[in-house]
This record gives structure tokens, sequence and C-alpha cells, in this order.
């Protein structure tokens, strides 16, 4: 499982990345985390209110520190 | 008195909490409210527990009005839409769109890749930082009725005129190539549902909390040091209606600052008090908002210089002419 945040360091940024480790420690799933602090490939991906959560080169979730629970569920559907 | 009056002295000004600190200045710690000290400890503790209780309540609020306008959503309203038409929505959806100083660049490029007009973006661009509903509320509450909508309205004006301006000055070579090649995604959102919402609102006071605790305490701690300790003559002398000048003053030196616009009311709250004109002040408020220079160094990174300083030039006269408007009408709006 391939899973970016896409962001610049805002606090919300920080949490979802908190939060992943987490929910992927919990689940015991394997992925690799990218974080993208480059605009323009922000903005490629359709997102412009950070932090932007991306599974599989698919935008799941934009604007929002996503709970432990939020990001399993995303995760196991 | 009216039901509206009494919701508002009651709700919005806390004549109640206004009471119980003063019996718990005068009762509990044996100050006197006619002294200094006294009352500048009514005022520190009065205005920090009455902002964050309407803070609270406020952004909780917003946040749910706003949960309806993410800024992917405000970029297909502004599509398609021509002419000023662009600029009024983009001032408008500026306010109902969430802000965050930290996506303000991420809108940029995604606004304007996406082929919306360089007016309306910045149209957007002005009001997002500039008109915050939260602040329109303490407002009313500090203020009364009239400045709050003096203020909303004001600052649309100047994002729908300075955008315009923008568009007719055709500056569109003045932003930075290589954000015209970026090729923007289209991200299809969930429909979020009302539980979604209410969790999205709460999120966003924890975040602007956490952000803007600290603006406040020192907002109202420098109010309440203007309030008691600093002679009005002074005051009155730099930014009185007196001095013509007040209002250039006050945005010269609230544009470089950077504070939360909700630390900045407490501190407008003690200069009015002290004789300084609404205008002055809101302008003040308006420059520490709008422009600072973290915000600029972030814009100086898509935009060139020259579009730059006509964006700053814009917004500055456009706020100062407020500033002087709002003076000269002040009888009928306090």
């Amino acid at each position: 499982m391939e899973i970016k945040i896409l962001g610049t360091g805002c606090s919300k940024c920080e949490k979802l990345e908190k939060n992943l480790n987490k929910a992927l420690k919990e689940l015991n799933i394997d992925a690799t985390i990218e974080k993208i602090d480059d605009l323009v490939e922000l903005v490629s991906y359709g997102v412009m209110s950070t932090p932007g959560f991306v599974v599989n080169d698919e935008v799941k979730s934009v604007g929002k520190a996503l709970s432990v629970k939020e990001i399993k569920k995303i995760l196991t559907t | 008195m009216s039901v509206f009056s009494w919701l508002n002295a009651q709700l919005l000004k806390m004549q109640w909490l206004w009471y119980l600190v003063e019996q718990l200045v005068v009762k509990v710690f044996r100050l006197s409210m006619e002294s200094r000290i006294g009352e500048s400890v009514h005022f520190f503790i009065y205005d920090v527990i009455k902002i964050f209780i309407l803070l609270s309540v406020m952004i909780f609020a917003i946040s749910y009005i706003q949960s309806y306008f993410p800024p992917e959503r405000t970029k297909r309203l502004l599509g398609g839409i021509k002419g000023i038409k662009g600029n009024i929505l983009g001032g408008i959806l500026g306010i109902l769109t969430p802000f965050c100083s930290c996506s303000s660049i991420p809108i940029f490029i995604g606004f304007i890749s996406a082929g919306l007009p360089l007016g309306a973006t910045f149209s957007f661009l002005i009001s997002s930082p500039m008109v915050d509903l939260a602040a329109f509320m303490l407002l009313i509450s500090t203020f009364g009725v009239k400045i709050g909508i003096a203020y909303v309205v004001t600052g649309i004006l100047i994002a729908i005129v300075g955008g315009v301006i923008i568009e007719k000055m055709k500056m569109e070579e003045y932003v930075e190539s290589y954000v015209w090649g970026v090729e923007a995604g289209e991200t299809e959102l969930e429909e979020m549902t009302p539980k979604d919402r209410i969790e999205f609102a709460k999120g966003e006071v924890k975040d602007i909390f956490g952000r803007v605790w600290p603006y406040i305490l020192i907002g109202v701690g420098i109010g309440a040091g203007i309030h008691n300790w600093i002679p009005q003559s002074i005051i009155e002398k730099v930014l009185g209606s007196g001095n013509p000048f007040s209002v250039l003053i006050a945005t010269f030196i609230g544009v470089p600052i950077y504070a939360d616009i909700f630390g900045t009311i407490p501190i407008a709250e003690a200069l009015v008090a002290k004789g300084v004109g609404i205008g002055t002040v809101v302008a003040f408020m308006m420059g520490v908002t709008t422009m600072s220079l973290p915000s600029l160094v972030m814009l100086s990174k898509v935009i060139k210089p020259k579009l730059l300083g006509t964006f700053i030039v814009l917004v500055s006269i456009g706020i100062i002419i407020v500033g002087y408007g709002l003076n000269a009408f002040s009888a009928l709006l306090m």
C-alpha cells in the first residue's frame, strides 16, 4: 500500500501522520508513507486544503486530521 | 428593552460575566474597581473569559456552515463565472471558505491553474483573511451591530474593487510562470453527513483555539495596559481623531505585524475607549490580518514583485479609505 500525506507542515498534517502510524501499527499493515510538501504536486491531486490523504494515488480526504478510527476505516474498505 | 438588545447585552456583551468578575475582583481580590489595578485585573479576566466563550461557540457554528464550502468546491462554484460577478462571488466565498494561511498558496495555484480569472482569485484571497465571521460577531459584541456590518461590507468591497483593478491591469504575466503549467486535478469529495460536519466543526474549534489563545492573552494584556496605564492624551495625540494621519499610522503599524484577529479586538476596544476613532481601529485590524510579512513572503513564491507590490498598494489604499470613511461616519455607526 502506498500512502501519501499532502501538506506543508501545518499542525493538522502532523497529527494526521501520527494517527496514521498508529492505525498502521494496530492494523499490522505494511505501507510506504510519503510526505509531500511540494505545492504543485498538491494541486495536481486537486487538493487545496491541507492535509490531503492519498492512498494508492486516490485522494481519500482533504483538510482533515483524520482520527485513528477513520484512517482504519479508509484502509480496510 | 427589546428582546434583541437584551440578547445582545447578555449573550454577546455578557453583562452577567462583567458583574461576576466585578464580584471576584472586589470581594475575593479585595481590589477597588476605582483603582487602576482593580480595573486592569477586571478588564483582563472579563475579556479573556468573554472572548474564549464567544470564540468557542462561534467557531463551532461558523465552521459548521463553512464545511459546505471547502476550497475544492469554491473552485468549482467560481469556475465559468466571468467579469465582476466572479469578483463579487470570490469576495463572498472568501468569507465562507475555511481559511488557514498555510493553504492560501495551494488555493492560489489551484484557482489559477483551473482557469479562474486572476481578479476573482485575488478578490477571494483578499476577503479570506480580511473578513472573518467570528471577528464579525466579536465586533458586534464589543462595538455594536452597525460596526460589525460596516466591517464585513467594507471588507468585501475592498476585495471586489481590488480584484477588479488587478483584472483590468492585465497582470497575468506577473504570475510565476510555473503556476500556469500546473495540471490541476479534480477531487470528487464525498458529501459530508451532519455528523461529519459536527466533527469538522469540533476539530476547527480545537485547532483554532490551540493556535490563537496566546494571541488573545497578549492582546487582552496589551488592551488592559492601554486601558488603564497609558495616558489618554498620548494616545489621542498619535491615533486620535484630531490627528489627520491617525488612520495612516494605524495601517502602517498594522500591515507588517502578524497577529490573530481575535488578539487585536481587545486592543481595539481599549483604543476606542481612549478616544481613538472606530475607523482607525478597523483599519488597524484589517492591516494586521490581511497582510503580514509571513503571508507576503509566501505570496512572493507564486507572484512576481510587480503584482505583489500592486496587491500591497491596492489593499493598503482600500484599508486607508475604509478607515477615514468609517471615522467620518462614526457618529452614525456608534
